[in-house]
This record gives C-alpha cells, structure tokens and sequence, in this order.
C-alpha cells in the first residue's frame, strides 16, 4: 500500500501534504497533552513494530503481495493520534532510506496508513470491546476486526487515490500520465486483495498480540486514550 | 522480565524473521505489491509508460532502495536475505531513535 513516486500526479500528492499538515499539528498538540513520559518507549516500540511488521510480505500465489501495518494495535494501546505519529515517523523513515513509498505520496500513504488506518481501528476497538473486562475474549476479537477494518478502509483510500489519476491526468489521445488504471481496476484490486488476503494478516497480528499482552501486561490495555 | 523488554526480544526476532517477507513471494512466484511496480513492469502491464509517471519515478534516490544494497538486485536470495536484515535493523534504530526524540519533546515529564 506504499504509492511509489510517479503513480499519482501533482493535484493529488499537493493535496494530500495539505491535508495532513493539520492532521499531523493535531497529533503532535493531543500527543503533548496525553502521552506519559513513560509510555515513550511503548511508542518507539510501536513504531519499530509497524516498521518491520510491514517488511513480511505476505504472497497471493502468482499475483501480487502485500503485508500488515499494525497501525490499529498501536493505536490501540496508546491511542491513534499517538499512533499518527508513530506511523508517519516508520513510512517516512520507509521512504528516504529504502525508497518503499514515493516521497511525493508521503502525504497520502500517511493519511491513508497513519491516519485513517489507526483512527478507524481504535474507534471500532473501543465500540467493539465496550465495558469488555480486560482479560475478556471480546478484547481480542474487538482487537481483530478492527484491525481487518482499519487496513481495509485503507486500501480502500489508496485504491481511489490511484483510481482518480487516469481521470484528472491524461493527454490528448488519452494515454495516462500517472498511475494508468482507473478507478474500476484500482479499487477491486486494492479492497479486493485487502478483504481477502492481507486484512487477515492484520486482523491476526492484532489480535495475537492483545491476547498476549492481556496475559502479560493487562495494565497496557486499560486505556489508550487519544 | 518487564513488558517492554520483552516486546524488545520480540522486535530482535522480528527482525531476525524478516527474510521470510523475500522467501514467501519467492516461492509463491507472487510480484510488487498492486501500484508498486517498476517502469518494466508497467510496460508490459499497461502496454506503455506514463510519460509523468516516468519522470516521477526516479526522483528520489534511496540508500537502501527496497532493502538490500545497491547493486545486490541480482543477487541470491541468501545475499539479499542478509541486506534485508541489515536493513530492517537500520529502519529500525533509525524509527526508534526518531520516535524517542519526539517523545522527548512532546510527553509529559514525571509522569
């Protein structure tokens, strides 16, 4: 899900800078408020964590791979501004060194990946695993659809990102300039191999790792607020 | 043993796990990820190359470009395994080392 250089035109990657410019100015400004000086750690962790978790490419045989984010555990157990931030910082870091997701779609990996991907999967945890005790089975399958939810939503997004570029950008005889396939080929492929494949893998990611920090750390699960 | 060493030991095997993100799509024969694709790949799926697309493309040169070291493209899996491992452990010091420093900038002191 990492857009490369080159796939979307300059309309939608100034757009998506613009976009996450308050975004980021929120996290940063809720973060400050909310994050304890001794929950830091668990963010570098979290942030580490997304980072190689994303490296595991998992294959579709002969077609295509993708992998897990584990934005929506992050957000879950410090909440999704501070897992914005965590993201962003693993994506960016994914982009300038190893050249994974184009420095001009920053701005829309990072809406799509470390924002709307964490602040989905929090929201649903929350509603899913109300009033849930904290060593309860709903708290991880809370865990795990919201995990499937989140990274499908984001696919979602990044499917109709890729989609819009034939119809905003093309020349004259109606050759692409950007990313070539429109959005009837985008989004089945995005959302398609999301809700197939790869949601699994963060629905299980997710979920495995609430079942083991219930055992090994309730205390992390009690809130993960904003 | 406190949580967060052992969510540390867990990253240690994350990392040392990490070749298998090259093996599975190798042995499964599955390529890019969807819109990920290099300008030979494109070409032969769409049948031409996006003239803005092609400019974009090689705007930005990674140290690292796609975890391994540059000229190790055609090398073998073991070599690319060991890059992919040393790769994930510089993302990662370099993502830890980031987060730190906002953390320290922006949490709340003593508590």
């Amino acid at each position: 899900m990492h857009i490369p250089d080159g796939y979307l035109g300059p309309a939608t990657c100034g757009f998506f800078y613009a976009l996450m410019l308050p975004i980021w100015t929120a996290a940063a400004k809720i973060v400050k408020k909310t994050l304890k000086a001794k929950q830091v750690p668990l963010l570098a962790i979290g942030a580490a964590f997304s980072f190689v978790i994303m490296m595991f490419n998992v294959p579709i045989p002969g077609g295509s791979t993708g992998h897990a984010v584990g934005g929506v555990l992050v957000a879950i157990l410090l909440g999704p501004w501070a897992a914005c931030i965590a993201i962003t910082v693993a994506l960016v870091v994914q982009a300038l060194l190893f050249g994974d997701g184009g420095i001009t779609a920053i701005g829309a990996n990072c809406f799509n990946m470390a924002f709307v991907l964490p602040l989905t999967g929090y929201y649903l945890y929350k509603v899913l695993s109300y009033n849930a005790p904290l060593d309860s089975n709903r708290r991880v399958w809370a865990a795990g659809v919201a995990g499937y939810i989140g990274i499908n939503v984001a696919a979602f997004l990044a499917g109709v990102e890729f989609g819009l570029q034939p119809l905003l950008h093309h020349t004259a005889d109606g050759q692409a300039l950007y990313s070539p396939y429109g959005l009837h080929i985008a989004v089945p492929a995005m959302a398609g191999e999301h809700l197939l494949i790869f949601g699994w893998i963060e629905a299980i990611v997710t979920a495995l790792v609430i079942k083991f920090l219930q055992r090994q750390a309730p205390e992390l699960l009690k809130e993960g607020r904003g | 043993m406190k949580i967060t060493t052992k969510l540390w030991i867990g990253l240690g095997a994350l990392i040392v796990l990490s070749p298998l993100g090259l093996f599975l799509p190798e042995h499964f024969k599955a390529g890019a990820a969807w819109g990920e694709w290099g300008i030979d790949e494109i070409k032969k799926l769409a049948g031409y190359v996006p003239k803005g697309l092609e400019k974009l493309a090689q705007l930005w040169n990674a140290p690292l470009p796609d975890y391994t070291f540059k000229g190790w493209e055609e090398k073998g899996l073991s070599h690319l395994s060991f890059a992919y491992i040393i790769s994930a452990i510089a993302g990662m010091a370099v993502t830890v080392m980031v987060v730190l420093l906002i953390g320290k900038l922006l949490a709340r002191k003593g508590k």
